[in-house]
């Protein structure tokens, strides 16, 4: 049966999506980039670690905040992925994020692509970042159910059940093999709490604006 | 007990009651709400029992252990009839006097008696009491006169009239458009409409549809869910009916917090005796409505309050909200379309029925109708369930009815709405309370808590407190709420310390800002409200710690210094006694002083001294 075919806005162009697609698909699909730290294709979207929200407006002038990553596309949905308000949030998700786990490569990957310069807060160095995704990755792909989540809040951690390895574990690895946390950063964080940027997009050095590729500068040496 | 078939059975059944009640000499009804529980009314009851049974059938006495009237700061409480006589802070020692006194001799006993502090003379019946008079009492007024586990004494007060009226004579569609007129929007704190929400749940496709009662009361002091499901909880089955009927529910639930055991059993004794009066089950009142009602405990997770988390524990899951583009009217409860609602919106339903929308929407303001129930707790004279009309203003309840200041030092601020709500200023207290004119006031509704802070209370320390409440309660799925928080409170930690500079609190505001724009649920997307109306109203203090490194209220440890005034000391000794860490120094009669170094800042000097001679800077 075909799906129908829903018109929204992106960014003020107007589209068409699948009914049942999420914004964020039909973004990618269009080729505008939208971050995301606890989303993989295969998965099913979780929407915890926030870093995706795009303003999504219904033309009534009211708009509120939503991670695209869960939300699915609405006839005559306006949706912003680079407003202020957006990249307000995005930017103190990704330093909450890097500030809590410099050591975990995607943290510093996506703090240097909103162009994070400075991080306000403590550095902690946490490995874990919680988003769920080996625990998606056991339960809907090996079927393994082996992993969850426990405790509440800060004191969340994942964990198997009673803290010890069931039966349905087959030692895949598939936990492992979609961690971001057992990647570490390119070049490694030398310092505790130290921010990497060193894919830092090019437009956002400050030192050379002019340079045509990237800044070569003491400032920041590649 | 019988079995209810029809409504004629049902006013039948009444009028047996009230007959057989009209037999009875008198009734003692002693309060057995938790918090008079703690003053030790069980001890009075028990003394009530062995005394009127002492009396060998001599007069009928009936003895009534009722729910919460609300007066929580004077119990235990004893109302007597037919004398209507209202005895308060009654141990069980009183009670052969007021056996042997009242209910034999028709005496008064003096010294139980309220005593009005404004007229100075004593206060006989329950009615007088300045407490209750400026209340309007709708939901309340039955806990006093019901004992919860009875099904009868909710009967015999016209209970299940409403629910036979809404079956017998109005359609579904005529309960909701009544709901939908009387204005009754949700209590749980958003204050949604009811009446669209049961509308668009009956709308919604899928069978069976569910409806749930939610009293995962969680806000810091606040109690009105508990004591409405503990001190009548018929009233709440009777609004769970007439919703099934409303929306074509099969199945309830009513989902009680770990917290609550007294709530928790009186609604499974309230269950077990509807159902076997034939007023749960199949074939209601004869009319074929199907309709059963279970409860679900919480683990006592104050997230789980928020609906979908809610659903998740039902359902067995961990309590975590779920991204809510697909609303719980059209796919919530194992999927089915589920209305939920909370504990005080099901017991305004009955009441909406018996008397009419047209009743209920004159009471309140233009958008916010009837009555809504405030705990009063804090610095206030009279702790307790506070119900009024919604639009009455916060000076009303805080000073009228509240008694004003507890102990002379001026009130600073309420705090409305528990954890997800604020702090409004005392320069706002003409504000009328609804949910627009809180909301603006950069406070909410929530479920009614009211905290009345004064001049010794911290803002930055009330702020402090709130995050860290809200951190440990944070489910932890989201990182602006899990990270979020803990970062704020990190950094309200470093204030109250003294420690921060000019970029602190733009760095709290701009974080703030954020998590309640980007967090998942509810909880989130409040929580930085107490720490935004208390930066709005309160800045100054939050810069007298970082500038100038004082807390003016004396709260916050690291930044305080006790002193001992040499004029006012008069050497007694005493704080020297009691200080547990051995800093104050002084000869007897000489004036005391004491070591900075060594001074814990526990407090305790100043709480023993005779004279006031210990000071706060």
């Amino acid at each position: 049966m075909k799906k129908k075919i829903i018109n929204m806005t992106l960014d003020g162009k107007r589209l068409e999506a699948e009914e049942g697609t999420t914004i964020l698909h039909a973004a990618r699909e269009y080729g505008v980039h939208i971050p995301t730290i606890c989303y993989l294709e295969s998965l099913s979207p979780y929407g915890a670690c926030r870093i995706c929200v795009v303003e999504i407006g219904r033309g009534n002038g009211n708009t509120s905040l939503d991670t695209s990553c869960t939300r699915e596309v609405q006839e005559g949905m306006e949706v912003q992925t680079q407003s202020s308000r957006v990249v307000r949030a995005r930017k103190m998700i990704a330093e909450l994020q890097v500030a809590s786990a410099p050591n975990v490569k995607v943290a510093q990957d996506i703090a240097a692509r909103v162009g994070l310069m400075k991080v306000r807060f403590p550095m902690d160095d946490n490995r874990c970042i919680l988003c769920g995704l080996c625990i998606r990755m056991c339960y809907e792909q090996m079927d393994g159910k082996a992993l969850g989540f426990a405790g509440r809040g800060t004191g969340r951690w994942v964990t198997m059940p009673f803290q010890e390895r069931p039966e349905t574990c087959r030692l895949c690895r598939g936990c492992d093999y979609v961690c971001p946390g057992t990647i570490i950063p390119c070049q490694g964080v030398k310092e505790p709490g130290e921010l990497c940027g060193r894919c830092r997009p090019v437009e956002e050095y400050r030192c050379c604006p002019n340079s045509t590729f990237g800044c070569f500068c003491e400032k920041n040496p590649l | 007990m019988r079995n209810i078939q029809s409504a004629s059975d049902l006013h039948q059944w009444r009028e047996e009651i009230r007959s057989r009640q009209r037999l009875e000499d008198g009734v003692v009804y002693v309060c057995g709400g938790t918090g008079c529980q703690a003053y030790g009314c069980q001890k009075v009851k028990e003394a009530f029992e062995k005394e009127l049974k002492s009396l060998n059938g001599e007069r009928k006495i009936v003895l009534k252990y009722t729910g919460c009237p609300g007066f929580c700061e004077k119990g235990p409480l004893v109302t007597l009839h037919p004398q209507d006589l209202f005895y308060q802070k009654v141990k069980p020692e009183d009670v052969p006097r007021i056996v042997e006194e009242t209910i034999l001799r028709g005496k008064v006993v003096e010294s139980l008696l309220l005593e009005d502090p404004a007229a100075r003379r004593k206060i006989l019946s329950s009615r007088e009491v300045p407490f209750y008079r400026s209340q309007t009492r709708l939901l309340l007024e039955n806990n006093e006169f019901i004992d919860p586990t009875r099904i009868e004494d909710y009967v015999a007060l016209g209970g299940y009239g409403a629910l036979s009226k809404a079956l017998l004579q109005m359609t579904p569609e005529e309960v909701i458009g009544e709901v939908k007129t009387s204005g009754l929007r949700g209590r749980g704190g958003a204050g949604y409409p009811t009446g669209q929400k049961w509308e668009s749940c009956r709308g919604a496709s899928g069978e069976p549809k569910y409806i749930i009662c939610n009293c995962d009361e969680g806000d810091p002091g606040a109690f009105m869910d508990r004591s409405l499901l503990e001190g009548n909880p018929h009233s709440i089955l009777e609004g769970l009916l007439i919703g099934a009927y409303a929306i074509g529910a099969s199945q309830g639930f009513i989902y009680v917090r770990n917290e609550y055991p007294l709530a928790q059993k009186h609604a499974e004794i309230a269950i077990s005796k509807a159902r076997e009066a034939g007023l749960l089950g199949k074939n209601i009142l004869g009319t074929g409505l199907n309709f059963d009602v279970e409860t679900a405990q919480g683990g006592g997770a104050f997230v789980c309050g928020e609906s979908t988390a809610l659903i998740a524990s039902i359902e067995g899951r961990t309590g975590e909200p779920r991204s809510k583009q697909v609303h719980t009217a059209a796919q919530g409860l194992w999927g089915k379309p589920t209305n939920i609602n909370n504990v005080e919106t099901w017991a305004n339903v009955p009441l909406i029925l018996q008397r009419g929308s047209q009743w209920f929407s004159t009471l309140g303001t233009e958008r916010s109708k009837g009555t809504k129930i405030f705990s009063v707790v804090g610095k206030v004279k009279n702790t307790g369930l506070v119900e009024v009309p919604m639009g009455t203003t916060l000076r009303e309840i805080i000073y009228d009815i509240g008694g004003g200041p507890q102990n002379g030092k001026a009130i600073k601020a309420v705090q409305t709405g528990g954890p997800s709500g604020g702090c409004i200023p005392a320069s706002l207290f003409h504000l009328p309370v609804d949910y627009e004119s809180l909301a603006q006031a950069g406070s909410m509704m929530g479920s009614g808590g009211m905290i009345v802070m004064d001049e010794g209370t911290c803002m930055v320390d009330v702020a402090k407190y709130f995050v860290h409440f809200l951190e440990e309660e944070s489910c932890g799925k989201c990182l602006p709420c899990r990270e979020g928080l803990r970062r704020m409170g990190q950094i309200l930690d470093g204030i109250s310390a003294g420690k921060g500079d000019s970029e602190t609190l733009p760095l709290l505001e701009e974080l703030a800002g954020v998590v309640a724009d980007a967090s998942l649920c509810g909880l989130g997307k409040t929580a930085p409200n107490p720490v935004l109306s208390a930066l709005r109203y309160f800045r100054e203090e939050f810069e007298d710690h970082m500038v100038r490194q004082r807390c003016p209220a004396g709260v916050c440890h690291p930044l305080v210094r006790y002193s001992i005034s040499p004029e006012a000391c008069t050497g007694c000794g005493a704080c020297q006694k009691i200080c547990p860490a051995g800093a104050i120094e002084g000869k007897k009669k000489k004036p005391h002083h004491i070591e900075g170094e060594l001074c814990s800042k526990c407090g305790s000097c100043r709480d023993v001294c005779p004279t006031q001679a210990v000071s706060v800077c």
